[in-house]
């Protein structure tokens, strides 16, 4: 089984925002909340970078720990995902996430929020495969048809990568050796414990 | 651990010694991982620009969610395990070795009012939203691990989900409780010298002898405080969590939350030592918020100097009903 991750090339990211609206077509997420965003560091200065970032499924994943209802699962491919029917908005999973990936819909009493949303990696939820279901809770499910997701298979400069971590790394491993430098795999510290060896 | 650092420190350093050569070399630290090295062993987060309208969204890497998360699974779960079982297990033992606490004489059937009818009220309302709250906190801390085996997922969503609603709604006729607790009762719990020798010799609880106390003694006095103040505290903190990044960002958010939730346990220990004293452990102490009629001999035995004065003004002592006038043969 692939060990599914995301990877952002800053090298190469040129914040154009095509995965933020790839994503929010193919899942059609509600207004205001955000699975995938880019934050531009160093705007305006030397060593501007611009990095797109949702959620990473962190390995031993420090929102499904804080969980107080404990909804969240892992797949066999290593994504993290959870059970909206089960989740109740306390949004400790924000507070938790390092990627600020958690999103809630804000509805009910004061600012309380809804379900919690967040990047599935195009790997739908709980309910059984591409059901209408499904779809409406999390977004379509690529990785069921066996297509990977569609932020990184939109990007067009190729600087987000998805996929299984070993490949994605490689891939980068080599760009970083042919171009002579690289800004390190985003995130990868935190998320995955370990960076892209070159 | 420590090789770990000093690897990460040796990189850092490198990466601030050569800042330019960094972007060619493509051995050397590259900025990305540099930053993240920096924001992990500074604790603090990577902040940007972003185009969308939510200023959270431009923390980028925000490693403080790791302290919370090992405060929120760990620290508190063990704090608040042991606060509330310990209390639990000292009441216990007090109850085995010490007994229930007698009205010394026998109760001498004439009674005397203690608190009225707004005093009970109110008494009860912040009683009654406080052990809600606390059930429905202590749910979110423990029932993962307690309730959640016992009645399967669905069921304890449920369960978390109005106990989500009632706390969040609870909070206001609690908050409104502790100000009128504080209008009422503050004058008759300002501490003083009393207090102190009350103290010393061990309080109702553990000493025998006989102390003199006001309306009331050092040990409620410590319970109003631990009421008023502690309320305060926990419920300005809960309504920062209430309103999530209303008024603060995240670090205001988690510190709200470690403050919130480390202060409701230690007040739940502090409430069961309360609620024990009040009811099984002490002969005739219940009435006094139950009907609001205590006996004047417990009345006496814990709250002497309150008795006279009371006495003094002419109220009270009520006699026992059928009780006839004298010469009224
Ligand atoms: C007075 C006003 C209060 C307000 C506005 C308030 C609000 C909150 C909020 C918003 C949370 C976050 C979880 C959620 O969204 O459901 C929370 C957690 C919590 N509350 Fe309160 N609360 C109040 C009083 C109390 C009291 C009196 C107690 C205990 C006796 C209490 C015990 C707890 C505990 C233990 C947690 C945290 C549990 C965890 O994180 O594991 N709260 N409160
Ligand atoms: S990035 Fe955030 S939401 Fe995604 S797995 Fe990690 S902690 Fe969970
Ligand atoms: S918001 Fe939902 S998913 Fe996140 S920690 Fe709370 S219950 Fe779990």
């Amino acid at each position: 089984m692939a060990r599914m991750k995301f990877l952002l090339d800053a090298e190469r990211c040129i914040e154009c925002n095509a995965c933020v609206t790839a994503c929010k077509n193919e899942h059609e997420v509600p207004w205001g909340i955000n699975r995938r965003r880019v934050v531009t560091i160093n705007d305006g200065k030397p060593g501007e970078r611009s990095i797109s970032m949702a959620c990473m499924h962190c390995t031993d994943a420090p929102c499904a720990a804080v969980c107080p209802v404990s909804c969240f699962y892992t797949t066999a491919d290593a994504v993290v995902l959870h059970d909206k029917d089960l989740c109740i908005g306390c949004g400790y999973c924000f507070y938790a996430c390092p990627f600020g990936a958690p999103q809630y819909p804000r509805l009910g009493n004061f600012g309380s929020r809804g379900k919690m949303d967040k990047c599935t990696f195009c790997a739908g939820g709980p309910q059984a495969d591409n059901t209408q279901a499904e779809y409406i809770q999390y977004g379509s499910n690529r990785l069921a048809e066996g297509k990977l997701p569609l932020c990184a298979e939109m990007c067009s400069t190729k600087a987000l990568l998805a996929g299984d971590g070993q490949i994605i790394a490689s891939i980068y491993r080599e760009r970083v050796q042919r171009r002579g430098y690289g800004t390190g795999a985003w995130g990868w510290r935190t998320a995955y414990r370990e960076t892209v060896a070159i | 651990m420590k090789l770990r650092i000093l690897a990460l420190l040796a990189a850092l350093l490198m990466g601030a010694a050569a800042p330019a050569i960094a972007q060619t070399a493509p051995r050397a630290p590259s900025v990305a991982e540099e930053m993240e090295v920096q924001a992990l062993l500074r604790g603090g987060s990577i902040q940007g620009r972003i185009t969308i309208p939510d200023e959270k969204a431009a923390t980028l890497i925000q490693p403080e969610g790791r302290e919370w998360r090992e405060f929120h699974n760990i620290t508190l779960a063990w704090v608040g395990g042991i606060a509330v079982l310990g209390m639990l297990a000292i009441l216990l033992v007090f109850r085995m070795t010490k007994g229930r606490i007698p009205i010394e004489g026998g109760p001498s059937g004439r009674t005397i009012q203690r608190f009225n009818t707004l005093e009970r009220a109110n008494h009860w309302m912040v009683a009654s939203c406080f052990i809600i709250l606390a059930l429905s906190g202590l749910n979110l801390t423990f029932g993962r691990h307690i309730l959640l085996p016992i009645v399967g997922p669905e069921a304890f969503t449920a369960i978390s989900q109005w106990g989500k609603y009632a706390h969040n709604f609870l909070a206001f006729p609690f908050t409104l409780g502790l100000v009128v607790m504080l209008l009422i009762w503050l004058k008759d719990n300002i501490p003083n010298g009393r207090d102190i020798a009350w103290f010393k010799a061990g309080g109702g609880l553990i000493g025998n002898e006989h102390l003199e106390a006001g309306r009331f003694n050092g040990g409620q006095k410590m319970v109003f405080w631990i009421t008023v103040l502690g309320g305060a505290v926990v419920a300005v903190s809960g309504y920062l969590l209430v309103f999530p990044f209303f008024f603060t960002g995240m670090e205001g958010m988690q510190l709200s939350h470690i403050i919130h939730s480390l202060l409701s346990v230690l007040m739940i220990a502090a409430m069961l030592a309360h609620i024990y004293i009040g009811s099984v452990g002490m002969d005739g102490a219940f009435d006094a918020m139950g009907t609001g009629q205590v006996d004047l001999n417990w009345a006496k035995q814990h709250h002497g100097l309150w008795v006279q004065e009371e006495l003094a003004k002419g109220r009270a002592a009520a006699p026992p009903p059928g009780a006839k006038a004298s010469g009224a043969d």
